[in-house]
């Protein structure tokens, strides 16, 4: 942890600073990576991400992005999402169980003041607990730097308060960002954010002061993405995911990767799903160079083996990309 | 830093309903995990729950507030989907209804009043075989929302019940909305009605107690995702999947139930989906997977309710 800061330098750009990119993180290409490693040889980082969320009823309402799509109350839609709390979450949390796996539980905070059974469940199991807002029904679209800094502080005080975990992660509450996000999250001390897609690895945030990195946590192998979106069948996620992790600790053996499987138990864990997703934990699970973890351990050991590393690559990657660039006569 | 979006009122911060439980009326916050066993008949472990709906999708389907899945699609006037979802009521529903006498089930039958008025025949076929009558709205254009006054919802739910009640001459208390969708009134009106228990809500495995204005009914544990419809309508999945999905989701509620304390399996059953000649097969061998455990008593919707309130 040499560098004090993190504060980008040489060619990094301000986040938000160009139109067209948000200049969260530099350009930097797989091949020619420094090798990133993990605890005793692992290639892979795997982690299970359940989002364990409230969604209102009534919430309040956001002009830019409707809560529910059918007229209040959404019946259907409402409680389709509160059979994860009711019986959706102890199931999930028994089938990791069966396999080692400990969650990092991406939590609507009020679900603390909700359904503080949920939370005792997780401290059982000695779970990491982030924050995904404070309601998911909740967005940050039109929020002053005011009010979003309200909802960080409610996180940090509210998961404080109730597991006595010091927050380490944030997952934007659904998926909902200003531009102004990432400085928070690193201003106040967070360490990892999960809203990012663009690699298999950690990555540095750019961001106005402090530092914070993303970690890879996946559109792709997302429950609610593969069944509701991309309308896949159970058995048929079982089989990516596996594709997936094949691919990774292929791939880890060369340069660590990160394995994240986000879910939500409200999908997972009906009845006609739960036992596919569990035979696909089984076998990612039963490899020996895989570390089973949480999002908190990989930041942290990120921060003491790779940061300062992987920056100092990024910006030696910039420099020498532009020189080619001005050289080839491509430049600005 | 450019404001994209509309600023939000200071409002927009605060959570009238943060706090312990649930932020609406209706019913209690409570863990599966954590409750009482609930004992079936005879020592059953899985109570099989099959609903078969009985549908008409108007030509004219209003398109507000939202259209029930499984409506009209194309402009009007959508011959396709509309002689597509009959073929349920003339030719598909005899093939279920073969299907579910010969693996001797009992399910129940949800009608949209204006099948039964429009098709006597079919209401004949279930009071004879002595199958339940659930009520399911009056058809599939006429939604029950938050937009409508009580009034006139009041009427539409006379309208589906009094059909149903005088065709069957069955006291028909079983509810299941039309495409599920409630208004803030319609648990307040159900109740007024002698429905005991309403199939619309999606949040559980077993029954649980609603509080109304009019007294408690219940919320029965009909399922969604697992639907004929959801699956191979909504999802786009093959009928093979299907069968996979409704043998997985029964090994798992088999697994987890036992002689004390029972568990539920419902699935939802639309003949002008599963009644196609392509898809009868694996409708019949979806339904052996659940014949085939151990500890199954076939129910119905209010069999099971009545179980479990007279534990």
């Amino acid at each position: 942890m040499s560098s004090s800061t993190g504060t980008p330098t040489g060619p990094m750009r301000e986040p938000f600073s160009e139109p067209s990119d948000p200049c969260l993180y530099e350009y930097w290409p797989w091949e020619g990576r420094p090798k990133l490693t993990w605890p005793n040889g692992a290639r892979v980082a795997f982690w299970v991400a359940p989002n364990i969320e409230f969604y209102e009823l009534h919430p309040q309402p956001n002009p830019t992005r409707k809560a529910w799509p059918r007229p209040e109350p959404d019946v259907l839609n409402y409680s389709l999402r509160d059979y994860g709390n009711r019986v959706g979450t102890m199931r999930m949390m028994e089938a990791m169980d069966r396999h080692g796996v400990r969650g990092s539980v991406s939590l609507n905070v009020a679900v603390c003041q909700h359904h503080p059974e949920l939370i005792e469940a997780c401290l059982e199991r000695n779970w990491e607990i982030f924050s995904h807002g404070i309601y998911n029904t909740h967005y940050s679209y039109g929020m002053t730097e005011a009010q979003e800094r309200a909802v960080i502080e409610d996180s940090l005080e509210t998961v404080e308060r109730a597991t006595g975990q010091r927050l380490a992660g944030y997952l934007a509450p659904a998926l909902t960002h200003t531009e102004r996000t990432m400085d928070l999250l690193a201003e106040y001390g967070i360490l990892y954010t999960c809203d990012l897609f663009c690699d298999d690895q950690p990555q540095p945030v750019n961001v106005r002061s402090g530092r914070l990195i993303s970690i890879p946590y996946s559109l792709e192998m997302n429950d609610i993405i593969v069944y509701n979106v991309n309308q896949q069948s159970p058995r048929r996620y079982a089989e990516m995911l596996k594709a997936n992790f094949d691919q990774l600790y292929a791939d880890g053996a060369e340069n660590g990767t990160v394995m994240c499987i986000p879910l939500h138990p409200y999908a997972v864990s009906r009845p006609h799903r739960i036992d596919a997703f569990e035979e696909a934990i089984e076998y990612i699970t039963g490899h020996d160079d895989v570390w089973v973890t949480t999002g908190r351990e990989i930041a942290e050991y990120y921060f003491e083996h790779h940061y300062d590393t992987a920056l100092a690559a990024i910006v030696d990657h910039q420099a020498s990309s532009r020189a080619r660039g001005a050289e080839g006569g491509e430049g600005a | 830093m450019s404001e994209p979006h509309p600023s939000l009122p200071d409002s927009y911060m605060q959570f009238a309903h943060r706090g312990y439980g649930m932020d609406q009326r209706w019913y209690e916050w409570s863990m599966l995990h954590r409750r009482e066993p609930v004992g079936w008949p005879d020592g059953a472990r899985v109570a099989v729950w099959v609903n078969v709906a009985l549908e008409f999708f108007p030509l004219d389907q209003p398109v507000q507030p939202f259209k029930a899945p499984g409506g009209m699609v194309t402009p009007y006037p959508d011959l396709r989907h509309y002689t597509l979802r009959d073929y349920g009521n003339r030719v598909g529903v005899f093939r279920v209804f073969r299907l579910l006498d010969g693996l001797g089930m009992k399910p129940s039958v949800s009608f949209n009043s204006k099948v039964a008025e429009r098709y006597p025949r079919l209401m004949e076929e279930v009071v004879s075989r002595g199958w339940e009558v659930v009520a399911n709205g009056v058809d599939m254009g006429r939604l029950h929302h938050g937009g409508l006054d009580a009034d006139t919802e009041a009427a539409m739910i006379d309208e589906s019940l009094d059909v149903l009640r005088s065709m069957s001459g069955r006291p028909v208390t079983g509810w299941l909305s039309p495409a599920r969708s409630e208004s803030g009134n319609t648990l307040d009106l159900l109740a007024a009605r002698g429905v005991d228990y309403v199939c619309d809500w999606c949040n559980d495995d077993m029954p649980f107690p609603m509080t109304t204005a009019n007294g408690v009914l219940h919320a029965m544990p009909l399922s969604h995702e697992l639907d004929d419809q959801t699956v191979q309508l909504h999802y786009q999945q093959s009928e093979h999947s299907f069968v996979d999905q409704v043998s997985d989701a029964m090994a798992v509620v088999h697994r987890e139930s036992s002689t004390d304390d029972g568990r539920i399996l419902s699935l939802t059953i639309h003949p002008w989906m599963s009644g196609q000649p392509h898809r009868i097969g694996a409708l019949g061998r979806a339904l052996e997977s659940l014949a085939s455990h151990d500890g199954v008593w076939m129910a119905s919707g209010a069999d099971i309710l009545a179980a479990f309130t007279t534990r």
